[in-house]
């Protein structure tokens, strides 16, 4: 008897992709994930393991509400998680900073956060702090530290294992992960349907597919008819050795992981598809650290990386339905693990089309239409 | 303009000798070392104890000789100097006393040596058990003997240890050795080629007969070995022979399975890396001259591929010949004609290897240990836990570190690389060549207060 | 410390350098690392890890980070990569190293 083939097959084995799948299976879908090489831009591997909300959408109303209800969707996520992988991701949603040297920059960052927090009305919350109110919160915070802004809103997880997490949820599903699965090409059938070609020889057919494989989804998508050109950013990362002590504070660009290490991360530069760390962007990284909590300066680096980001045009998510071919779709984001908790669960039933269909009409590529054809 | 014409990393045989030949022909050197003094692991402390210790032997006391070439007006040593990047150009970014600088030179030789291979069992994490290489370091520059030790792996490495330790007058308890009568039997193939390294040969067979004359214990074949505290601190020792259970107790176990190049380095700088099946390592792929893909990179010595003490100086000179021609200082006619010695001493030193990588190859035991046994020592996770990644899918270096912290502690997977690439490659489905992990900076740890410090006018170099 | 050095030490001559092992005076010759230091005066653990098994120096060559040890303040100091000096102050670790200013727990 032949097998039946799998329903909806995602290509790509990220934190988006894996958040995609397990919020298909919970509604009920039978998912397969392909994933690719271990030797893949992966940034999922490379994060900095964020649920933020600070300055998200300052300036694209959608995106700003979508993050907020990541946010509050979080918790209950993470527990499903637990559930069904027995790990721990080790969220902490107790508030973020984000440090500034120079005033300039915070003005300009507040004037972000206002405008964030017109379209988010009563959810919106936030403060700014100047030098000497942060230093009675947090007295060891470096003195040419200016200010810093803060939401009691802001988190975040292990996003190592938050990643195992997701694959063993997938598959404590039933979903099947294929690992080192490149899909090299897919065809769409003409009773409807996809073949996928896999790097490896083998042929797949399935009914449905999602592409979310990030920077790998490139070529793909263009030959589905999809429009948006994501691009690859650099960012670069340290992370130390453990410390038995936790780190006061958490901020968009110094975090302490829950095992203890203290990661540092934040920067952003148009490499191409050149992950390497440079001396210039980790020593950068070193100053800012000591900068903003001096007593760092004796902890040991273990690694500096860096890591590919994807990004749209405009930064934002894309989730796209393919109209040349009905049952392929598109999705791409950064900030992948704050909105793992709506691909886990709003976004299926976008891609299901079922009640409640959400209207995600924002975050088409039709946005990108324009752009495109010039 | 660089700042000198040569930076060798490692003052072992490979960097001394290189660094010999580079200054009397005409370039300034800086070697940059690790250690406190230079000689690397085999020559560690060799001048210190000119005319003491004697009993460490006459090849070691001859390594004293590369040492005092290195008094050279062209020579500029730094010990204790701890590279931690490499950049084009090339840049060396180093760290000593706390203070990191990068200075920049028109060639760089790699010569960064080996390690031991990790000889991962049950209760090789204890206070008491230690690499045989490590006592012997202590040996070397602390004149610290085992006490009442068991030898336990295989290697002729084991045999120098044990007949140091009997001449010094602290004999070990047992040797305990994996080998098997079936991998001397293949080796014997070899034979032939290895003549051409006659006194290596024969330098062996000196050991253990000192051994067997001492009267120590040999047991061979031996495997499942498993260590375990007893409630004085000693180390209780269980393993197999011929079928049969057995037990030593000890003070400590000295554990040796060869040695592997020291990769980081050359992996971090980008240079391609091949499987040496027969050595059972990754090495970096470099021409006759050490010279590697990557412009003014030449690699040399043991960190290139296993070849022992004499292969590394022999190396060292060609390499730094062939940096000689690249500066101008040689006509190629020149260089190959300076070349004879060290490349005839290269061959000799070499015919020895296939005989010796088939008589005491590592044991399957410790390339994939058993689920019990703890594989990175720095984050503590098991042979087991790895198994269980790699059944769930996971394909490769990375994918296995990014999902069990393997790897990821201080020591950057230098006690745990090797036996990954074991577990990996016994358990795949597919035959997919598996891909050195790779190496990212800083290659030693480093203070963020250092990197800090670190002067924009120096990464402007990069 | 109640385990024995697993070393003995050659009767060679030389003088010797005092330094604090936990608060307790402790003598080594002078010239040698404080791993070698540390080997020499007990065969007892020197670290133990954050899951609480215990380590001592063990590659002799800096590579494998076991010997980290507390010396004159400074944590996770490499013992083996460490000279010894005369007064250093040694304290063993238990469990990782907590950092200032940070928060217990």
């Amino acid at each position: 008897m032949q097998q039946r083939t799998p329903e909806i097959t995602i290509v790509g084995g990220g934190i988006v992709g894996l958040s995609v799948a397990l919020g298909l299976l919970l509604a009920g879908s039978r998912v397969r994930v392909l994933d690719g090489a271990d030797s893949d831009a992966r940034a999922s591997q490379g994060n900095f393991g964020l649920v933020w909300g600070q300055g998200k959408g300052w300036n694209f109303a959608p995106y700003a509400n979508w993050t907020m209800d990541a946010l509050d969707a979080w918790p209950s996520f993470a527990q499903k998680l637990q559930e069904l992988s027995g790990i721990n991701v080790a969220l902490v949603q107790s508030g973020g900073y984000e440090f500034f040297t120079d005033p300039t920059e915070m003005e300009c960052f507040k004037a972000e956060l206002d405008q964030q927090a017109g379209y988010l009305g009563r959810r919106a919350s936030y403060e700014m702090l100047n030098g000497d109110d942060l230093r009675s919160q947090l007295p060891d915070v470096g003195a040419k530290v200016v200010g810093a802004s803060f939401s009691p809103r802001d988190g975040h997880v292990n996003p190592l294992r938050f990643l195992r997490a997701l694959r063993c949820a997938v598959q404590a599903m039933g979903g099947r992960v294929t690992m080192g699965a490149t899909v090299a090409a897919i065809t769409p059938q003409p009773g409807g349907g996809f073949a996928l070609a896999r790097a490896d020889g083998e042929v797949t057919h399935t009914e449905q597919v999602v592409l979310c494989a990030g920077l790998g989804a490139t070529t793909l998508a263009r030959n589905l008819g999809f429009i948006t050109q994501v691009k690859p950013q650099l960012g670069e990362l340290l992370i130390t050795e453990k410390l038995g002590s936790r780190l006061p504070f958490l901020s968009s660009t110094i975090r302490q992981v829950d095992e203890g290490g203290v990661q540092i991360g934040g920067t952003k530069a148009d490499a191409g598809f050149d992950d390497h760390e440079s001396l210039a962007a980790i020593a950068g990284l070193a100053r800012h650290a000591v900068t903003v909590f001096p007593a760092l300066a004796d902890v040991r680096v273990i690694r500096a990386w860096g890591a590919l980001r994807v990004m749209s045009p405009d930064g934002y998510p894309v989730y796209a339905k393919s109209a040349a071919h009905p049952g392929a779709f598109l999705v791409t984001c950064h900030s992948g693990v704050t909105l793992a908790p709506l691909h886990a669960s709003v976004l299926a039933h976008w891609i299901l089309n079922t009640s409640p269909t959400p209207d995600l009409e924002a975050f088409d590529e039709c946005r990108f239409a324009l752009s495109h054809a010039a | 303009m660089a700042d000198v014409d040569l930076i060798i990393i490692g003052a072992g045989p490979a960097g001394m000798s290189a660094a010999a030949v580079a200054a009397r022909d005409g370039i300034r050197v800086l070697i940059l070392d690790e250690q406190p003094q230079p000689g690397g692991q085999i020559y560690r402390n060799v001048a210190q104890n000119r005319g003491n210790r004697s009993w460490l032997g006459q090849s070691y006391a001859a390594g004293a000789c590369l040492v005092d070439a290195l008094k050279h007006p062209g020579i500029t040593i730094q010990s204790g100097a701890t590279v931690w990047r490499l950049d084009k150009g090339p840049f060396v970014t180093w760290s000593r006393g706390g203070i990191s600088q990068t200075t920049s030179a028109a060639h760089v030789l790699l010569a960064t040596g080996a390690q031991e291979r990790p000889v991962p069992f049950p209760g090789w994490t204890l206070p008491g058990v230690m690499p045989a290489g490590a006592a012997q370091i202590l040996m070397k520059t602390a004149g610290l003997l085992p006490k009442n030790a068991v030898l336990a792996g295989s290697g002729p490495l084991l045999y120098l240890i044990a007949a140091q330790m009997i001449d010094a007058g602290s004999a070990p308890q047992a040797l305990v050795e994996t080998q098997t009568p079936r991998q001397m039997l293949r080796a014997l193939s070899h034979l032939p080629r290895a003549m051409f390294g006659a006194p290596t040969l024969l330098k062996g067979l000196t050991l253990i007969a000192k051994i067997r004359a001492a009267g120590v214990p040999r047991y061979t074949a031996a495997s499942d070995f498993r260590a375990s505290a007893e409630a004085n601190g000693d180390i209780g020792f269980r393993f197999r022979v011929k079928g049969r259970d057995r037990s030593l107790t000890c003070g400590l176990l000295l554990t040796h399975q060869g040695v592997i190049p020291g990769t980081h380095i050359t992996r971090a700088a980008g240079i391609p890396h091949q499987w040496n099946a027969a050595q059972g390592a990754f090495q970096p792929e470099h021409d006759l001259w050490g010279a590697t893909d990557q412009p003014s990179l030449h690699v040399a010595g043991d960190s290139s591929g296993i070849g022992g003490a004499d292969a590394a100086a022999a190396a060292g000179e060609l390499a730094a010949l062939n940096i000689l021609c690249q500066t101008g200082h040689h006509s190629t006619e020149t260089r190959d004609q300076r070349a004879a010695r060290a490349r005839a001493a290269l061959f000799r030193a070499r015919a020895i290897r296939p005989f010796l990588d088939t008589a005491y190859p590592p044991p399957a035991e410790i390339l994939t240990p058993s689920d019990d046994t703890i594989v990175c020592r720095c984050e503590e996770v098991s042979a087991g836990a790895i198994r269980h990644a790699i059944r769930e899918g996971a394909q490769g270096h990375r994918q296995i570190k990014t999902s069990l912290r393997c790897g990821m502690g201080p020591c950057q997977g230098r006690m745990c690389d090797a036996t990954l690439r074991g577990l990996l490659s016994a358990e795949a489905t597919t035959n997919r060549a598996i891909s050195p992990p790779r190496a990212r900076t800083p290659i030693k740890p480093i203070a963020l207060g250092e990197l800090a410090a670190l002067s924009p006018l120096q990464e402007e170099t990069t | 410390m109640s385990v024995d050095s697993r070393f003995l030490m050659l009767p060679e001559t030389g003088n010797r350098m005092r330094f604090t092992l936990d608060d307790k005076p402790v003598t080594a010759p002078v010239g040698v690392t404080l791993a070698a230091a540390l080997l020499a005066h007990s065969g007892d653990w020197t670290r133990q890890t954050a899951q609480g098994t215990s380590r001592t120096a063990f590659c002799m060559m800096g590579v494998c980070f076991d010997c980290l040890v507390e010396v004159d303040g400074t944590p996770n100091t490499q013992a083996c990569m460490t000279p010894l000096r005369e007064g250093m102050i040694v304290r063993r670790q238990v469990g990782l190293p907590a950092l200032k200013g940070g928060q217990n727990g």
